[in-house]
C-alpha cells in the first residue's frame, strides 16, 4: 500500500515538474508567400519584412504595432533648428549577429549603399533627399538637401534596416542584423527558422526559437491551423472560414487594419475617364457596402480618399461617393455620355481584386458603363498597367504606409496631375509642425476627394487567427511585418 | 537490339533540343520582367536597371538561350534571380520530395492496381469484377485535390493522426518523411490505381481471346494457370506504357497535391517562379522535367523490348 503511495508521489512529482517544463516557448506563424530572399535592402516583397523586421534586423528608427516611429538603434537624436540635419547617438554595446561591434560606421554604410547608383533597394525614393551620412565623434549625423519631416518615419522602414558590411553579399539567404532573433535556417518552399540572439543588446525576447511556415493555399492554411500545426497565422487568407475558427475555443481571431488603401484605380489622362464627370459618375455607381460583403466576407473599412481610417489626420469624404446610380447616370448624360461607354478593367491576381472586380465590374453595367475584364498575372500587371499604363481601370491595394504623394507624381500609372496638389505636398515634406503637416494632409485628402481621382473603395482589414493562449501579436499592420518581440504564451 | 537503340537514343537528343528551344521561347515570349516585379511598385527606373545588369537580363535572348543551354550541358543551370541561390541547389531539394512522393504514389498504384487487375479479370463477369470496376470508375471520377482535402479532414484535423501538410524534412528521419508524404501519396495514388485496373483488367482479357490462350487451355492449363503463365507477360505491354506516363505525371504533375499539402515540391517551384517571373528556374525545371519524361519513355520502350522479343528485331 505504501508502496504503491510512494510510486504515486513520484509520479505526480514527475508529472507536475514535467508540465512546469512543458511551457512553450517557441512559435509556428503561417504565412501565405515565401519570402524570395531575406534581404529587406533588395527586394520589395513584403514576405521578407514579415520574417525578419524587427525580429532579425533593426534600423535608426521603427514602427510601433500602432504605427508610431520609435528609436531602435538610435536611443536619442537632435535636430537643427532648421531642419536640414539629424544628429542620432546610438545605442551602446550592440553586435551583429557574427559578432562584429555595430557603430556609426556601420549606419553610414547602410545608408550610403541603399542610396549608391547601382543600388536596387526598392525604396530607394526614401533616401533621395539625403546629401550625406557621417561619423562625427561615434554618432551619426545626417544632412539633408531640403529640410524634410519625413526623416524619422523614412527610416523606420524595412528597407532602411542596418546591415553588417562584411555580411552584405550574402544577406539574401544569410541574413545578419542586430536584432533579438537571429536567423537558423531556411527549407525553401516551406519554412524558415529564427533563434533567440543570447547577445540582444535591449530587452531579450521570450520565444527561443520562431517558424515561418509557408502555406499558399486558403484551404491548406484553415486545415493546418485546425491540425495544430501552426500557432498563428497572422494574415489569414481565407476569410470564409473565419467565423468557424471564431467559434472555436481553441482560436482567436484578431481583426485589425492595415495601410492598404484598395482602390480602383483610373487613368486620369484616358478619355472619356479624364472627364472629372465621368469619374464621378463611377464613384457614384459603386456600392462599397456590396464589394466588401461580396468580395472580402465583411472585413473592410469603406473609404472615401486615399488615407487610412485609424490615421489621427483621417477625414471621412465617403459622402462625396455615395452609391447612387440615378447620381450616376445623370452625370454621364452630363458628360455627354447619354449611352455610356466601353473601357477595361484589368485585374491583378489578389482576391480583393478578383472577386471585387467581378462586382464592380456589375455595378458599372448598371449605369451604362460597360466593363471588359481581364486578369492579370503580377508581373504582367506591372508591365501593362503600372509602367505601359496600358489600362481604363483597374483594382489594387496601396499597402504603402501614408502614401497620399503618389498623388502628387503625374507620371505615377493613374496619371493624376495637378499643381496645387504637387505643391501643397511639397510644402507637407519640408514641414515639421506636426499640427501644420496634419492640416496639409487632410487638405490633400479632400482635393483627391473632390477630383474623383480613383473610385476609393475599402482599407483592406487584417484578420489573424492564433492559438487563443498566444499573446502579443500585432493586432493593426502599420507596416508590413510579424513583429514576434512582444509575443509570449499565457502560462 | 543495337540498332533499336541507337535509333531511340537519336529520337531522344532531338526531342531535347526541340523542348529546350520550345520552354525557352515560350517563356520568353509571355510578358513582364523578373526585375521589375521584384522591385515593386516605388521602384525607381535606375533601380531596376541596375538590378537587371546584375542579373544579366540586358544581354540579347541569343546571347542568354546559348549561356543557358551551354550551362545545362556541363551541370550549371545558372542562378535563381529571386531566391539568389543556384538552380542545381533548388532542383535538388525539391527532387528529394517530388521523386519519393512519385515513386511512393507509384508504388502505392501498382501494388493496387495488379492484383486488383487481375483478379477481376479471373472472375469476370462476377460480384468481384462489378465491384472492382464501379470502386474504380469512383477512382476515376473523383478530382484527387477534393480527395485529398477529405484525406486531411479525417486524418489530420478528425483523428490528428497526420499532419495537415508539410514536409517533415529527411533530417528528422526516414518514417517521420514518409509519413508525411503518406496522404499526399494515397491522394495521387488513388486516381492513379483506378486507370491502371481498368488497363490490366482489359488487357488481360484481350490476351485471355488470343488463339495462343486457347491452344494453352487444351495443353490441360487451367484458366488460372493459363492466365498466370501466358497471358500475364502478354498483357504487360500497354500496363507498362501507362505505369510509365504515370510516372512522368506524378513527378510534374503534382502541383495541385503539393499546394493542398504545402509540400516543397517541384510542381510548387514551377508554380511560384511562374509567378514571380523567375524565368531561369521555369526553364531548368520544365527541361528537366522533359527530360525525365524522355528518359521514361525511353525506358520504356526498352522494357518492350524486353517483354515482346519481335521488337527487338523489328526496324
Amino acid at each position: 500500500m505504501k508502496k504503491i503511495q510512494l510510486s504515486r508521489a513520484i509520479f505526480l512529482a514527475l508529472f507536475v515538474a514535467g508540465s512546469a517544463q512543458a511551457a512553450k516557448t517557441d512559435v509556428t506563424i503561417g504565412m501565405q508567400l515565401e519570402p524570395p530572399n531575406l534581404d529587406p535592402t533588395g527586394g520589395a516583397a513584403a514576405a521578407i519584412d514579415e520574417v525578419v523586421y524587427a525580429n532579425v534586423y533593426e534600423g535608426l528608427t521603427r514602427f510601433g504595432p500602432d504605427g508610431s516611429v520609435r528609436p531602435a538603434l538610435a536611443k536619442t537624436w537632435e535636430i537643427s533648428a532648421d531642419g536640414m540635419t539629424y544628429t542620432f547617438s546610438l545605442q551602446e554595446g550592440v553586435a551583429f549577429h557574427n559578432g562584429s561591434s555595430f557603430d556609426a560606421d556601420d549606419v553610414k554604410f547602410s545608408i550610403d549603399r541603399a542610396m549608391a547608383e547601382d543600388s536596387t533597394n526598392a525604396q530607394k525614393q526614401l533616401f533621395a533627399n539625403i546629401e550625406s551620412v557621417e561619423n562625427v565623434d561615434g554618432d551619426v549625423v545626417i544632412k539633408l538637401k531640403a529640410a524634410d519631416g519625413n526623416l524619422l518615419f523614412n527610416l523606420a522602414w524595412g528597407d532602411a534596416v542596418i546591415v553588417a558590411p562584411e555580411a552584405v553579399e550574402n544577406l539574401a539567404t544569410a541574413p545578419v542584423g542586430t536584432g533579438p532573433f537571429q536567423f537558423k535556417n531556411w527549407v525553401q518552399g516551406d519554412q524558415v527558422v529564427l533563434e533567440k540572439n543570447p547577445d540582444y543588446w535591449g530587452e531579450p525576447v521570450k520565444l527561443d526559437m520562431a517558424t515561418f511556415k509557408f502555406i499558399s493555399e486558403p484551404t491548406a492554411a484553415f486545415a493546418a491551423m485546425m491540425a495544430g500545426d501552426l500557432d498563428a497565422f497572422p494574415n489569414y487568407p481565407a476569410p470564409e472560414n473565419l467565423a468557424q475558427l471564431e467559434a472555436d475555443p481553441r482560436f482567436s481571431v484578431v481583426l485589425g487594419s492595415t495601410e492598404g488603401e484598395t482602390i480602383l484605380s483610373t487613368n486620369n489622362k484616358q478619355a472619356p475617364l479624364d472627364n472629372v464627370l465621368v469619374r464621378q459618375a463611377i464613384a457614384h455607381a459603386i456600392d462599397r457596402t456590396a464589394i466588401i460583403d461580396g468580395a472580402m466576407y465583411g472585413y473592410g473599412t469603406p473609404i472615401g480618399t486615399h488615407f487610412a481610417p485609424h490615421n489621427p489626420a483621417y477625414v471621412d469624404l465617403t459622402a462625396n461617393s455615395n452609391y447612387d446610380p440615378e447620381k450616376s447616370k445623370a452625370l454621364l448624360k452630363a458628360a455627354g455620355l447619354p449611352d455610356g461607354f466601353t473601357t477595361t478593367l484589368k485585374l491583378p491576381p489578389p482576391a480583393y481584386a478578383r472577386r471585387g472586380g467581378e462586382i464592380i465590374a456589375s455595378q458599372l453595367r448598371a449605369v451604362g458603363i460597360n466593363v471588359e475584364v481581364s486578369n492579370l498575372e503580377w508581373a504582367q500587371w506591372i508591365e501593362q498597367v503600372f509602367k505601359g499604363k496600358d489600362f481604363g481601370l483597374t483594382i489594387v491595394s496601396h499597402t504603402e504606409p501614408m502614401d497620399i504623394g503618389i498623388y502628387a507624381k503625374p507620371d505615377y500609372y493613374f496619371q493624376y496631375d495637378n499643381a496645387a496638389l504637387q505643391a501643397m505636398m511639397k510644402s507637407f515634406n519640408e514641414e515639421t509642425d506636426t499640427d501644420k503637416r496634419t492640416g496639409i494632409l487632410q487638405e490633400a485628402q479632400q482635393i483627391i476627394s473632390a477630383d474623383y481621382v480613383n473610385g476609393y473603395l475599402f482599407q483592406l482589414a487584417k484578420t489573424g487567427v492564433a492559438s487563443s493562449k498566444l499573446k502579443g501579436l500585432w493586432q493593426n499592420s502599420p507596416t508590413q511585418a510579424n513583429d514576434l518581440t512582444g509575443v509570449y504564451w499565457e502560462d | 537490339m543495337l540498332h533499336y537503340l541507337i535509333k531511340r537514343t537519336l529520337i531522344l537528343l532531338a526531342t531535347l533540343i526541340v523542348a529546350s528551344l520550345v520552354v525557352f521561347i515560350t517563356i520568353e515570349v509571355v510578358p513582364g520582367d523578373p526585375a521589375s516585379y521584384m522591385l515593386g511598385l516605388n521602384a525607381q527606373e535606375d533601380t531596376v536597371a541596375a538590378l537587371r545588369a546584375e542579373l544579366g537580363l540586358d544581354k540579347s535572348r541569343v546571347a542568354r538561350y546559348f549561356s543557358w543551354v551551354g550551362g545545362l550541358v556541363t551541370g550549371d543551370f545558372g542562378t535563381s534571380y529571386t531566391y539568389r541561390t543556384p538552380v542545381a541547389d533548388m532542383i535538388r531539394d525539391r527532387m528529394w520530395i517530388s521523386l519519393p512522393l512519385a515513386v511512393f504514389a507509384l508504388l502505392l498504384s501498382t501494388l493496387i492496381a495488379f492484383p486488383a487487375g487481375v483478379f477481376a479479370a479471373s472472375r469476370r463477369g462476377g460480384i468481384t469484377d462489378t465491384t472492382v470496376m464501379g470502386l474504380t470508375q469512383l477512382g476515376v471520377a473523383i478530382p484527387n485535390f477534393w480527395f485529398a482535402m477529405l484525406l486531411v479532414l479525417l486524418f489530420a484535423i478528425k483523428l490528428t493522426w497526420f499532419s495537415a501538410g508539410g514536409f517533415a524534412g529527411w533530417d528528422a528521419g526516414f518514417f517521420a518523411a514518409m509519413k508525411s508524404l503518406t496522404l499526399p501519396a494515397i491522394a495521387l495514388a488513388l486516381p492513379q490505381a483506378s486507370i491502371l485496373t481498368r488497363v490490366m483488367r482489359s488487357s488481360l482479357l484481350d490476351v485471355m481471346n488470343e488463339d495462343f490462350m486457347r491452344t494453352a487451355r487444351a495443353k490441360g492449363l487451367s484458366r488460372r494457370q493459363a492466365l498466370w503463365k501466358h497471358a500475364l507477360r502478354n498483357a504487360m505491354v500497354p500496363v507498362l506504357t501507362i505505369i510509365g506516363l504515370q510516372f512522368s505525371f506524378l513527378l510534374a504533375g503534382a502541383i495541385i497535391i503539393e499546394n493542398v499539402f504545402f509540400l516543397p515540391g517541384l510542381g510548387r517551384l514551377i508554380f511560384q517562379s511562374i509567378a514571380s517571373r523567375d524565368l531561369i528556374v521555369v526553364e531548368s525545371v520544365v527541361m528537366l522535367l522533359v527530360l525525365a519524361v524522355v528518359l521514361v519513355t525511353f525506358a520504356v520502350d526498352l522494357a518492350y523490348a524486353w517483354v515482346d522479343p519481335r521488337l527487338r528485331s523489328s526496324r
